[in-house]
């Protein structure tokens, strides 16, 4: 999905990362450990097979589908690491209401290994039930037909640009563009991308990782471009602001972590705002001062989708947990999380979103705007031509 | 075993009867039933993914449909703009790294060699084990809290100001280093000790100078280890993939960090046949390496005969 710690690396095998990969898919599929069970077609209300239902109502009402869930007993998740977006507290909590135990598969997985993972065990009772996805990687799937579809409680209330007409992906939280900055370190903090170009930020401006593989540094370049008379349909001027970054020295390719950020190496950061605004709360009174601002002139906003496996292992297990991270109590856990959950307009208005977390959130002016899928790919397409070329 | 049979192994099936009046040299014909654990395990681990990579290197599956073709189109993206000058790159950085580690690591596999303290030797072989396999994140940290920007050694030495910055080919240059020259200080010193101290003296006597024993017999003995040894570095730091990701991102193209952006990440969606068609552009650069360093290594190794 996002933060991504590459594996420790294998040596003196020779072996590639590769090599390794697709000889772990080769074993999975040979070995084919544990088959599901057959699903012991058991209808709900409405004669409908659990994998089969589209809506809580099928099952004849939120009770009964909370009833078929804890039949089932677990849910398989996948890359969702707990320290982002509060997601450790979500699966807690869960738990705590539900008598469902949550399997968390490798929390700082990609979406890319996502759609691996439910393509390669298919059938089996290790796939993944739900998936948390980049915008991109919802839409091939839905288009590969993996997902199932499902329409939440609160479906009318997600606004129609953000949503699968189907159902078959939703958006569920999203944050800004943000730069992050160490005020312990850096005399003025920067709070546009153009600032950024002031010599003071020599070799302090980083990353979350490379933009043709790290969703948010991909979002730090398409900011960029926005706020240097780029599109969503052009994301070269973006591609060159970083050029320049780099040839003056500003931009370090080293990827920002909380490691590196807590040790100064990495001080200006550019990143999700729920992410700087998390680290601002994690090293309070360990030297470092984190300052989250979204820059003014490349306002960018980017949401992940939910899914839910077609073929899962827990079909209903799998639909309540949709139900209840769209619930205000799963929307406000993300939103303290400082993450924007999808329903927050929705919720504003009819009082139920927890004012202490809305407070927190760094400020924002204007609504946000979401680039449509060919202006997507032409980017994708853009970045992984030209993106080495700017910054080697 | 006590069982004075030749052919003792547990044959699953019913072997082969013994074919009579052969010569003796012949191997008994089920020897290479001895043998089958390693093909089965090397059919597995390599065969099996080296297969699933080929088909997927030269297929392309439509989404939609479900319909699979073959095609050349993943090899031919994989030869081409940023793929190729990550492939290009990858070659420059491993050939560089393994040649300059192969010549300090034999240079200090001599002094440890022919220091006369046991300590020193004994601590360069347990740090040169530690150090060659220290890799990875934790070894990329360890650089950025030292010589990264505001590592402890860049400030009190000022490097900065020399123009030193680690993010970057010479910074990915000594952290390799740092872990290829112990490795092929574990690789050499065997055939350092297999230098007898008696040709040395035989040379001497005969009247050839320190450059002539080391011109006509020292390095000719040693060429097959110091072919096998740079052979097996370019391997090392090709493969390498986790120290760059973390430090370089795309500012050092290299492969395997073009493998891991087009399998796993969260922007470039359905370039996983690209990736593998990279994988199999690796391979055939490892081939013809070993390709080059065989009939080197036979050649070399004919000088000890």
């Amino acid at each position: 999905m996002r933060r991504l710690r590459p594996r420790p690396r294998i040596r003196a095998t020779g072996r590639t990362v590769a090599a390794l990969a697709v000889g772990a898919t080769a074993l999975t599929a040979l070995t084919a450990c544990g088959a599901a069970p057959e699903e012991k077609a058991e209808p709900g209300a409405k004669g409908v097979k659990s994998s089969e239902a589209t809506s809580a109502a099928d099952f004849g009402g939120l009770d009964k589908l909370v009833a078929a869930a804890e039949k089932e007993g677990e849910l398989n998740v996948i890359a969702l690491p707990p320290d982002w977006a509060n997601y450790g507290e979500l699966i807690k909590a869960f738990q705590a209401k539900y008598k469902v135990k949550i399997k968390s598969e490798n929390p700082d997985a990609a979406s890319a290994d996502e759609i691996a993972a439910v393509k390669s065990r298919k059938g089996q009772k290790r796939a993944p039930d739900v998936l948390d996805l980049g915008i991109a990687f919802a839409r091939s799937g839905a288009a590969e037909n993996l997902f199932a579809p499902y329409k939440v409680t609160a479906w009318d209330k997600i606004p129609a640009g953000q949503k699968d007409a189907d159902g078959r992906w939703f958006n569920d939280y999203g944050g800004y563009v943000s730069i992050g900055c160490d005020a312990a370190r850096i005399k003025t903090c920067p709070e546009t991308f153009a600032d950024l170009l002031k010599p003071e930020y020599k070799g302090k401006v980083a990353l979350n990782g490379n933009p043709t593989k790290s969703g948010s540094a991909f979002g730090g370049v398409y900011a960029a471009s926005l706020a240097n008379k780029g599109s969503f349909g052009d994301i070269q001027p973006g591609i060159d602001f970083f050029g320049k970054l780099k040839k003056s020295g500003n931009f370090i390719p080293v990827e920002s972590t909380p490691a590196t950020v807590e040790k100064g190496e990495t001080p200006i950061s550019i990143d999700w705002d729920y992410l700087n605004a998390g680290y601002a709360d994690q090293f309070k009174g360990k030297g470092v001062d984190w300052k989250v601002s979204v820059p003014s002139d490349g306002v960018y906003a980017q949401f992940y989708s939910q899914a839910v496996n077609k073929e899962a292992p827990h079909p209903a297990a799998a639909r309540l947990w949709m139900e209840y991270l769209y619930s205000a109590e799963g929307q406000n856990l993300w939103l303290k999380g400082y993450a924007r959950p999808v329903l927050l307009p929705a919720m504003t208005e009819d009082g139920t979103a927890d004012k202490t977390f809305v407070t927190k959130l760094p400020k924002v002016s204007g609504t946000p705007s979401f680039p449509a899928s060919d202006e997507l790919d032409k980017a994708n397409a853009t970045l992984a031509e030209n993106w080495d070329k700017a910054v080697s | 075993m006590t069982s004075a049979h030749p052919s003792a192994a547990p044959a699953p099936g019913a072997a082969a009867p013994r074919a009579g009046g052969r010569t003796r040299r012949r191997r008994p014909p089920r020897a290479w039933l001895g043998a089958l654990p390693l093909l089965v395990f090397a059919g597995l681990c390599f065969g099996l993914p080296a297969g699933a990579l080929l088909y997927g290197a030269f297929t392309r599956t439509d989404p939609a449909s479900g319909a699979t073709e073959v095609t050349g189109e993943h090899l031919h993206r994989s030869l081409q703009g940023p793929y190729l000058t990550s492939l290009t790159g990858s070659v420059e950085l491993s050939a560089l790294n393994a040649a300059l580690a192969t010549v300090l690591g034999v240079l200090i596999a001599q002094a440890v060699v022919t220091s006369r303290r046991g300590t020193l030797r004994g601590a360069v072989l347990t740090a040169s084990g530690v150090l060659a396999n220290f890799g990875g994140i934790p070894l990329a940290f360890a650089f950025v809290a030292t010589l990264g920007i505001s590592g402890v050694v860049t400030r009190l030495g000022h490097l900065d100001t020399l123009g030193w910055n680690l993010y970057s080919f010479t910074g990915l240059t000594v952290i390799y280093l740092y872990f290829l020259i112990p490795l092929m200080v574990l690789v050499v010193v065997p055939a350092l000790d297999g230098l007898r101290p008696q040709w040395r003296e035989a040379a001497r006597n005969t009247g050839a100078t320190t450059w002539q024993f080391w011109r006509h017999v020292g390095l000719p003995v040693l060429a097959p280890s110091l072919l096998g040894g740079f052979v097996l570095l370019f391997g090392s730091a090709f493969a390498a993939h986790a120290t760059a990701a973390a430090l370089v991102g795309g500012s050092v193209p290299l492969v395997t960090l073009k493998i891991a952006d087009a399998l796993s990440g969260n922007v470039l969606v359905g370039q996983e046949n690209v990736a593998l068609a990279l994988s199999l552009d690796m391979i055939v650069i490892a081939g013809l390496v070993m390709a080059v360093y065989l009939p080197l290594q036979r050649r070399s190794s004919r000088w000890l005969h």
